[in-house]
């Protein structure tokens, strides 16, 4: 195999493994939210509801494709692809395993970053084109959530770097190699987990700080208007952040590949520990309230933000403190 | 606007730009079809201007043309979710004109019944008022799906009695149509044994929930002045301090033999109305127990072998006969001509005099809190609307 044909097709395989990954992430949360509400979930699709996503799939892409009059054509068309983008991006530089991922950059956590909080490019001009005041509010309050959290959403990220001393995703995973995952880092690891987790939640836009979705007050928020197969490539793009979220807490924080068994058991763990994160936050989602906007930016502004700064200061501290300078 | 609200914030911090959002007929998170004109000024709502009158059927006047043995049926569709109440409501009141005497068992059958609607139907506020709040596809969904688990168990014990689940015409003129089947107190017994507990778990799950508290406390506040000058009725009335129960204050159909307290709270907040409705929830479970621990033997209507329907005659007169519903003071005025059919019938909704609130609370609230505040009202558009 030519080297030159691996960047085409390593993309192609990751992108393709990830749409399937996040279509079957749907049926998995549906069927946890169902038995924690004593239901049972999809059943009546394939054995168990196992055809479930697909069937969803295909009846999205069956549906008409409405786009309201008065909406601005252009960029209600352009939206549902500028939020997808991003989320798909974010899979890049993540290695699945030793040398396994599309890109592992020098930079990759910054790659990841810079390129998640793009999404709301996306989400904005989906709220401003489709012309609908609930749409609006909603971006209105998409941009107002992102800005609050994206930085404490960082803070929580920059602890494992500093602990790790590198900005490479790999090295970071191999960081935690012989069970040193940094959850486990006494209390400066722990209280960066729960910050990295609470700030994906809310970058995630997942109950409670799903305030863009609102449909109790804003029926569905930015994509109220949307239809058909737009509507599944912005539900495709929430899914994939929320799974590449899952995917970058197990590698900052539960050790990525690492885990029992031989070598090739590692994308496995990793699967698996993702799956737990985003578990974790369905779990979090089906349980609790939503909170009001101005509550969520106090949350951040006032409490969040400050404690994952002095977090972050905190672990320099103890990095120049334990390893002198360079780890 | 087009009709002046009688408290209006001023914010106009940014350069006066307003908002108008319709919030209705059509919502998600309206309890029916109600309409709220909001004028927003960023998130917060500075003006409400509230429409109802989408779901009038006629209500009224259709009583007008059915019999006193008919109409029953027909009065549970007042209010839909509470379907015991309004019948019970119209019952009493040609009872009253007729001084039809209603045997005690039939009377403790109806408190049995009438108390089981208001477990029934407080626990459908209590999963929508967290659907509200917490979105059909968040944690309200879960506590949702909890509670109409728990309704449909006393919908199947309505339904092994009178072999309907929403809308009953249970009660009769002169007592009620059917007597319990065999068995039907002991499996009322274990069904409310069951729902105290589990209302004991929604108390844990919500209370300790920072979340809900925060966005239940200190939202949607009625003082007690205001909640007396609009005339708001039932667990809001009582939220806001007041100690007004018409089953204490003007006790019918034998419910001065129960021993049962009228909770109240002070703050009439979110909150407040939430603590209300979760002690009714074993207030009336409590009268439920006392109630079948000591039912009368006897007959169950004072007109037994009704033979059709045009056979009730109510002489000339008219009486006003008002019920404690699960929403507060539901009253009917009825007046009668000597016939088979009554000349004029009114209805007094709870809904609609609570709804009368929303216009002095939610102004200077966020957009959040309006369908936080709704639920907490506990609207039923049916009887809004009649």
């Amino acid at each position: 195999m030519p080297a030159w044909i691996v960047p085409i097709i390593a993309p192609f395989i990751v992108l393709n493994v990830v749409i399937g990954l996040v279509t079957y992430v749907t049926l998995l949360e549906r069927k946890f939210a169902a038995r924690m509400q004593s239901r049972i979930g999809p059943y009546r699709v394939g054995p168990h509801g196992l055809l479930q996503p697909i069937a969803d799939a295909l009846k999205l892409m069956m549906k008409e494709d409405v786009v309201p009059t008065a909406a601005d054509r252009r960029v209600f068309n352009l939206a549902p692809i500028v939020f997808l983008i991003p989320c798909m991006l974010i899979f890049a530089t993540i290695p699945f395993a030793p040398g396994l991922g599309v890109a592992d950059l020098n930079i990759g956590i910054l790659f990841f970053l810079a390129v998640s909080s793009m999404e709301i490019v996306g989400l904005f001009m989906a709220g401003w084109g489709s012309n609908n005041k609930y749409a609006l509010l909603s971006a209105m309050r998409a941009v107002n959530q992102i800005i609050a959290y994206d930085l404490p959403f960082i803070f929580s990220a920059l602890v494992p770097v500093m602990l790790a001393g590198s900005l490479k995703l790999s090295d970071i995973a191999t960081a935690q190699s012989g069970g040193m995952w940094f959850v486990f880092y006494p209390v400066l690891g722990q209280l960066a987990f729960i910050a990295f987790l609470v700030s994906t939640l809310a970058a995630e836009n997942r109950v409670p700080f799903d305030i863009l979705e609102a449909e109790s007050e804003l029926v569905a928020g930015f994509r109220v208007e949307y239809s058909g197969m737009k509507f599944a490539l912005i539900q495709l793009g929430e899914y994939a952040h929320i799974v590449g979220s899952s995917f970058l807490g197990a590698l900052l924080f539960l050790g990525a590949w690492a885990g029992p068994g031989p070598e090739w058991m590692g994308p496995i763990w990793f699967l698996l520990k993702a799956m737990l994160l985003f578990l974790l936050v369905t779990w979090v989602r089906w349980s609790f309230v939503r909170i009001r906007v101005d509550q969520i930016l106090a949350l951040s502004w006032k409490f969040l933000l400050p404690s994952t700064l002095a977090l972050l200061v905190a672990t320099a501290i103890v990095v120049v403190w334990r390893y002198g300078g360079g780890a | 606007m087009a009709t002046p609200t009688l408290s209006q914030v001023e914010l106009d911090y940014s350069g006066g730009e307003r908002l108008t959002m319709n919030m209705g007929p059509q919502h998600p998170s309206a309890h029916g079809v109600f309409r709220a004109i909001l004028t927003l000024e960023g998130e917060t709502v500075v003006a409400v201007d509230a429409v109802i009158g989408y779901l009038h059927r006629c209500h009224e006047k259709l009583a007008e043309t059915l019999t006193y043995a008919q109409y029953p049926s027909i009065a549970s569709k007042t209010d839909y979710v509470a379907a015991m109440t309004s019948e019970f409501a119209y019952v009493l009141a040609a009872e009253e004109i007729g001084k039809i005497d209603v045997p005690r068992r039939a009377q403790y059958l109806r408190v049995v019944t009438a108390e089981l609607q208001r477990v029934a139907s407080h626990l459908l506020w209590l999963g929508t008022w967290c659907m509200d709040m917490g979105g059909a596809l968040g944690g309200g969904a879960t506590i949702f799906l909890y509670t109409i688990r728990e309704r449909e168990l006393i919908l199947d014990l309505f339904e092994s009695l009178v072999g309907a689940r929403l809308l009953y015409g249970f009660y009769q003129v002169g007592g009620v149509r059917y007597d319990i089947p065999s068995g039907w107190a002991d499996t009322c017994r274990t069904t409310i044994d069951l729902i105290e507990q589990r209302i004991g778990e929604y108390e844990r799950l919500l209370e300790q929930n920072p979340f809900f508290l925060a966005r239940a406390q200190g939202v949607g506040v009625i003082s007690r002045a205001l909640a007396e000058d609009v005339g708001i009725a039932g667990p809001l009335l009582r939220a806001s301090g007041v100690n007004f129960d018409l089953r204490r204050a003007a006790a019918y159909s034998s419910y001065q033999d129960f021993q049962f307290t009228v909770p109240t709270e002070i703050v009439g907040d979110c909150l407040s109305r939430y603590r209300v409705r979760m002690a009714e929830f074993r207030e009336s479970i409590r009268i439920v127990r006392q109630a079948l621990d000591g039912l009368p033997e006897g007959p169950i209507s004072s007109r037994p072998g009704l033979k059709s329907v045009a056979q009730i005659r109510i002489p000339k007169g008219e009486a006003y006969a008002r019920v404690e519903g699960p929403r507060g003071e539901v009253g009917c005025y009825l007046i009668a001509d000597g016939s088979a059919k009554p000349y004029r019938m009114k209805w007094r909704g709870a809904s609609f005099s609570n709804l009368a609130v929303l216009p002095h609370i939610i102004p200077g609230h966020k957009v959040a809190d309006v369908v936080a505040i709704m639920g907490s009202v506990d609207p039923v558009f049916g009887e809004v609307d009649r």
